[in-house]
């Protein structure tokens, strides 16, 4: 039994001109069983900066928790929000702490920085940052995710094209995954605004 | 061994849960009540390990009871499953509580509600859920004929049917079920479901 593929997961971003868009699927299993098609796995920490989780799905709730506490401790002593870099810092740091009984998640940081700069990175469950410029993907079909992306990532798309990729790359995915899949959840936020769309694909 | 399973219909929630107490091979009784009431608007279902079940459940509830005592208010359903989910957190990576629970309750302003909570404490509110190796029978006779807004009648219908399934189709099936009902009026036992009774002890 693999801890990092108890309850299964699929997360993506990507950077677009000016956005970006973050996604993950819908499923939260115990290993064979499928006991939910609703699981949020992506969490707005604050306007400009959502946050991934996949993996133990209890280690995921766990540690969101924690940070979204050190974030708000952040905005009432700062009297500001955090900046992606900053706050990707904060998430390696806190994964470290644990480094000889870690959480078993793997996160992915998409936010906005200075002058709406595009910021994504991923880590591992010991908090090794891995900057990315175009894509980052984690979860059970992360190995399918970097083929579809690698193949379908374009630089400098607009947000509604960078959506239909992400999409596209999303689902082609999850559905040569197990683990992963009953649809799909996607955020794609530029300086303006924030869209969330459900994404409906192979229902199992 | 231990089914528990629940489904949230129109103004109410049901959950049903088996009463045997089973060490080995040997069944110690056959009405033992899995289902705690919790407040006046909650109920506990829980399987797992007795020692630990017993233990953490009316951990629990005493909390539960304190937060009333000391604050003049009930917690919410959404409160209540939170607190479990941080205790059974908490305590997994020092001396975990190998209890599966599932949460119903009803709140004035949020209508009935129902959580799944995780022995490694993932939460999530869902529809309809189920533990152990019932599960795999009542979680498909809920995804074929649950849907939402079911009445009181319809929704004992599909636990019947249920229960039904986990006696014909389950090795080591229960013989008994216990089924609680939590609404506007409360937290209550509807019925049982006997096929075994216990012999009466014939007076000295």
């Amino acid at each position: 039994m693999q801890i990092f593929e108890y309850n299964g997961s699929a997360l993506v971003a990507m950077v677009g001109k000016n956005c970006f868009a973050i996604a993950s699927d819908r499923r939260l299993g115990v290993q064979l069983q499928t006991i939910a098609t609703d699981f949020q796995r992506i969490s707005k920490i604050h306007d400009r900066l959502f946050l991934g989780l996949s993996g133990l799905a209890t280690d995921a709730q766990t540690l969101y928790q924690r940070l979204l506490f050190r974030h708000k401790l952040y905005q009432l002593r700062e009297e500001r929000d955090m900046k992606p870099e900053t706050f990707a810092n904060l998430v390696s740091a806190l994964l470290y702490e644990k480094r000889f009984g870690p959480y078993f998640c793997q996160p992915v940081i998409a936010g906005l920085g200075d002058e709406d700069k595009p910021f994504i990175c991923t880590m591992d469950s010991i908090g090794a940052k891995e900057l990315a410029k175009d894509f980052v993907v984690a979860g059970t079909a992360s190995e399918s995710l970097y083929g579809a992306c690698e193949s379908m990532f374009k630089e400098d798309m607009e947000p509604e094209e960078l959506f239909e990729t992400v999409s596209q790359a999303l689902l082609s995915s999850v559905d040569r995954d197990c683990l992963s899949g009953w649809g799909g959840h996607v955020y794609v936020v530029t300086p303006t605004e924030v869209k969330e769309r459900i994404l409906k694909g192979r229902m199992d | 061994m231990e089914c528990v399973f629940g489904l949230v219909g129109n103004g109410f929630a049901i959950v049903a849960a088996d009463t045997s107490a089973v060490h080995s091979i040997l069944v110690h009784k056959s009405n033992e009540d899995k289902i705690m009431i919790l407040d006046s608007h909650k109920l506990i279902a829980a399987s797992g390990e007795s020692g630990d079940r017993v233990q953490f459940t009316e951990y629990i509830q005493k909390n539960v009871a304190l937060y009333q005592f000391r604050n003049g208010i009930p917690l919410t359903t959404a409160a209540a499953a939170n607190f479990t989910r941080g205790e059974l957190a908490t305590a997994l990576r020092k001396n975990p509580y190998f209890v599966n629970i599932l949460l119903a309750g009803y709140d004035k302003e949020t209508g009935p509600s129902l959580y799944y909570i995780d022995y490694i404490a993932t939460l999530h509110k869902v529809d309809k859920g189920a533990f152990g190796y019932g599960s795999y029978f009542s979680l498909s006779m809920m995804d074929r004929h649950y849907h939402s807004g079911m009445t009181v009648e319809e929704a004992i219908d599909l636990v019947d049917k249920c229960i039904m399934e986990i006696r014909s189709r389950l090795v080591v099936a229960p013989p008994n079920f216990v089924i609680k009902i939590v609404d506007k009026d409360g937290a209550r036992e509807y019925a049982w479901r006997e096929s075994v009774k216990d012999v009466a002890v014939a007076s000295a």
